[in-house]
């Protein structure tokens, strides 16, 4: 039975849950966005520092499950360096991986560890936890409102 | 009709336990009189496995499962009985008006109402608190007037306030609670101003379990001529409500926590005040006479019941009620309440285990959190072991931000629950921290 867990929680996921990286407030930070899942709870305050289109550093500060604390955590670092247009080719293939929708021709290794999530598939109810700090990612990129909610 | 029966579960013995641990034995408490083994056969529901455990179902404070009374009745009805109500002469709608009344008397008799027309059917609490809400305190209120909730409220009973003070100008006011989520009743007094005109409160909290000091409320805001509503949805499933001996003025409860069918509920208002209230809704039925120029009203409880109600779902929570009476809402509460206390001191055991709500007088509710595990991974792994709690904020944002948490795990019991589902409770949550690591 336990096993079957183990493809959600990976201990990838463990890792970064216990220890996520980028876990700091950026003073310098020239976007800031609240994300917030209103169904459990999860919060989580994205800061990105975007220069001529390249985001050159982001972190977040906030708190989630596992599965949203591991997701932002291994965001931050697979973005960092890459550029706007990049970031939102990434989202656009870990939701592909995560919902299980047209996957079939996403390059594992382009998005090299993102895939310890996708085991969240067969979850529906916490997909939202796994998207929530991409969904910020792509509102503080857009410059939308300061609040991005997942439903 | 048939008559309901809860499986004549009372006053039987006792089924065997399965081989408890030794912890168990030691705390477990006699249940002898209430056969719970007996009222499980009345839920279809609970006889299945998820992900290849037996179904353990401990959120029943989100809602309840259905007696096969209530299910056959819903059945019943669409087969023989089924009319709109109110309206034809025809003896399908004579039959489906009596039912339908019928089911209204059973609710009156369930929460002791003086009148059969102070039952009015809504679809749920929510939809009760928003009807006094936009009538009577629409009617009522002027700017700087005040409305009294407490710290421990569900956002149903939140937000239909803010939205009338909006539209009014009136004030919300908000009496806090302590750490153990109990009502501080004297700040609660202080609050009580002379432009309060209502006090609205959660008979039991069910983010906590807190079962409110209702009377003693009900008395401190009445010494000042300010009418009182009790939001039920979580009490009415779990003890005897006497809305002539609570004296309380409204009394707002859901049938689908309550055994019942969803999209039905009822609230209970006093005579004097649902007479002094303006419609809430305009419509069919709720009419006695309409001219271009103006209408006319029908009587109490019409007047708040616009349009064809919920017919067959209002049957069938009377059918409900009338299962609850068979086993009797003293003997549910006294047997739910062993299940808790057994549940608390269980959990207790698990030194990484933080139970958010410990008033003095709860109902059966046991909300906990885990360190440095979310609530939302216990319930995926509690799923896991086919265990179905609740992880989230349980609609209650300023109960959480009070506590700190942003969000708890909730395992809520129905009268169905056993102490064998609380030990593999138990037995899941070491399982979840032995995943955690």
């Amino acid at each position: 039975m336990l096993d079957q867990i183990r493809d959600l929680y990976q201990e990838v996921v463990f890792d970064h849950n216990r220890n996520p990286r980028n876990f700091r407030v950026m003073e310098d930070a020239n976007r800031k966005i609240e994300g917030f899942n209103p169904l459990c709870g999860d919060k989580i305050t994205l800061y990105v520092k975007v220069n001529a289109g390249v985001i050159e550093d982001v972190s977040f500060q906030g708190s989630g499950c596992a599965i949203s604390t591991a997701s932002a955590s291994l965001m931050t670092e697979i973005v960092k360096g890459h550029t706007e247009d990049e970031a939102q080719h990434l989202f656009d293939l870990f939701h592909r991986i995560t919902t299980g929708k047209n996957d079939d021709a996403v390059n594992l290794e382009e998005i090299g560890k993102l895939a310890v999530l996708s085991g969240v598939r067969a979850y529906p109810a916490r997909v939202k936890c796994a998207t929530l700090a991409w969904h910020s990612l792509q509102a503080a990129l857009k410059n939308e409102a300061d609040t991005v909610s997942t439903e | 009709m048939n008559k309901v029966s809860a499986s004549q579960a009372v006053m039987t013995q006792n089924p065997a336990h399965s081989a408890p641990s030794a912890a168990s034995l030691k705390t477990r408490p006699n249940s002898v009189g209430y056969n719970v083994a007996k009222l499980r056969e009345d839920f279809p529901i609970l006889r299945q496995t998820v992900n290849g455990k037996p179904l353990v179902y401990l959120d029943n404070a989100a809602t309840t499962q259905k007696p096969t009374a209530v299910i056959d009745c819903i059945r019943r009805v669409y087969e023989n009985d089924y009319s709109n109500v109110h309206r034809g002469v025809h003896t399908l709608s004579q039959r489906s008006t009596d039912l339908f009344e019928g089911a209204r008397e059973k609710l009156q008799q369930f929460l002791n109402a003086k009148h059969s027309h102070e039952i009015v059917f809504v679809r749920g609490t929510t939809e009760a608190i928003n009807l006094v809400a936009q009538s009577f305190g629409r009617s009522t209120l002027k700017e700087g007037d005040e409305i009294l909730i407490t710290a421990m409220e569900h956002h149903s009973n939140i937000v239909p306030w803010q939205m009338l003070c909006e539209q009014t100008g009136a004030k919300l006011k908000v009496a806090p609670i302590g750490r153990t989520g109990e009502l501080l009743l004297d700040e609660f007094e202080q609050l009580l101003s002379p432009r309060t005109r209502l006090v609205s409160v959660c008979h039991m909290s069910n983010a906590l379990g807190t079962i409110n000091p209702v009377k003693a409320i009900i008395e401190l805001a009445h010494s000042r001529d300010i009418p009182v509503l009790l939001d039920g949805a979580q009490a009415a499933p779990h003890m005897a409500v006497d809305v002539q001996d609570l004296d309380c003025d409204f009394y707002a409860l859901s049938g689908h926590k309550l055994y019942g069918p969803t999209g039905i509920g009822i609230l209970y208002g006093k005579e004097k005040w649902l007479e002094a209230m303006p419609p809430y809704q305009g419509g069919g039925d709720m009419i006695r006479r309409v001219t271009f120029d103006k209408t006319e009203y029908n009587t109490l409880p019409f007047k708040f019941e616009a349009g064809t109600p919920n017919i067959v779902d209002a049957i069938a929570l009377g059918t409900a009620v009338e299962y609850l009476e068979t086993i009797g809402m003293d003997a549910i509460a006294e047997y739910e309440n062993q299940l808790l206390q057994y549940a608390t001191e269980r959990a207790l055991e698990i030194p990484q285990l933080t139970i958010v709500g410990t008033a003095e007088r709860k109902g059966a509710i046991l909300s906990f959190t885990l360190e440095r595990i979310h609530p939302h991974d216990i319930g995926t792994i509690l799923d896991h072991l086919g265990i179905a709690i609740r992880a989230g904020h349980h609609c209650a944002m300023p109960v959480m931000d009070f506590f700190g948490v942003p969000a708890t795990a909730r395992a809520s019991f129905g009268l169905y629950n056993t102490f064998e589902e609380i030990d593999i409770l138990v037995d899941g949550i070491r399982k979840v921290i032995e995943v955690f690591g």
